[in-house]
């Protein structure tokens, strides 16, 4: 079964695409994206705002266990239609790779399967080469760690 | 013109995917051999193997009257490389949101 995450990435462009099938159906793979808890759980950092909706924004801020705020990002919603799509902006605060477009596609492939498109555009080639080339970032490792504590008592998939 | 080709280009096609994980299965394979396994014409799999040449993806080698292809290990590592731990990243975070997901649908 493949149910791997694909990136598409060609070489002296400045966007990507990330393609990933789940084994959801489409609403549950939706509300993922919708509900600000579930959103704080997989993305792994406390979420300050979340507003689903047109015109609506969001932050999100992850701290170390000392309290240290150590990743910051924000953005925008500009199209928000349930179980369809989202167009939003990304920004990682203090990131060398500037905002980002965002255009996230939902599609629903049978009863109990989904897929999610994510198509991302960089200000350039190289501010996306910037953020591909991002080494793994301790707070979002800390934050994976801890979500992995979590998760682990439940999460025998 | 020269169409300049780059290998991310180069692993962007289904069929050139193929050639590569047929090759990374088989080490050495002539032109014929790796036609062969595909339904597509014979010229069409010849365009993709000099698309993969180019790149430096794949190697040629003379071998009397017949053309042996086989991969360039150290470029086929270089796109693992740089995509692979974005790809990771993004893998670990899906997976995490559908074990969520299902237990959530398990809990309703």
């Amino acid at each position: 079964m493949e149910r791997k995450t694909q990136i598409q990435a060609e070489q002296g462009k400045p966007d990507l695409t990330i393609t990933r099938e789940f084994d959801l159906p489409l609403a549950l793979l939706f509300k993922a994206y919708e509900d600000p808890e579930i959103v704080a759980q997989w993305m792994g950092t406390k979420v300050l705002k979340w507003e689903s909706k047109k015109h609506g924004s969001y932050a999100f801020e992850t701290s170390d266990p000392k309290g240290n705020v150590v990743f910051k990002a924000n953005g925008t919603i500009h199209e928000f239609i349930p179980d369809l799509k989202i167009t939003r902006t990304f920004e990682m605060e203090n990131s060398p790779f500037g905002v980002t477009l965002e255009f996230l596609e939902f599609e629903g492939l049978s009863a109990n399967t989904s897929k999610l498109n994510m198509h991302v555009i960089y200000r350039s080639a190289s501010h996306r080469d910037e953020n591909l080339k991002l080494p793994f970032d301790y707070g979002i490792n800390m934050a994976h760690n801890r979500i992995e504590e979590i998760l682990n008592p439940q999460n025998k998939i | 013109m020269n169409l300049r080709r780059d290998v991310f280009q180069a692993i962007a096609d289904p069929t050139r995917r193929a050639i590569l994980l047929l090759l990374a299965a088989s080490q050495t394979m002539t032109a014929g051999a790796i036609a062969a396994n595909f339904d597509t014409a014979r010229p069409t799999v010849s365009k993709h193997l000099q698309i993969l040449t180019e790149c430096e993806l794949l190697k040629q080698e003379q071998n009397g009257r017949e053309v042996l292809y086989h991969i360039n290990a150290k470029n086929m590592k270089e796109i693992a490389d740089f995509l692979e731990p974005f790809r990771e990243l993004w893998d670990d975070r899906f997976n995490k949101l559908e074990a969520i997901m299902k237990n959530y649908q398990h809990k309703k």
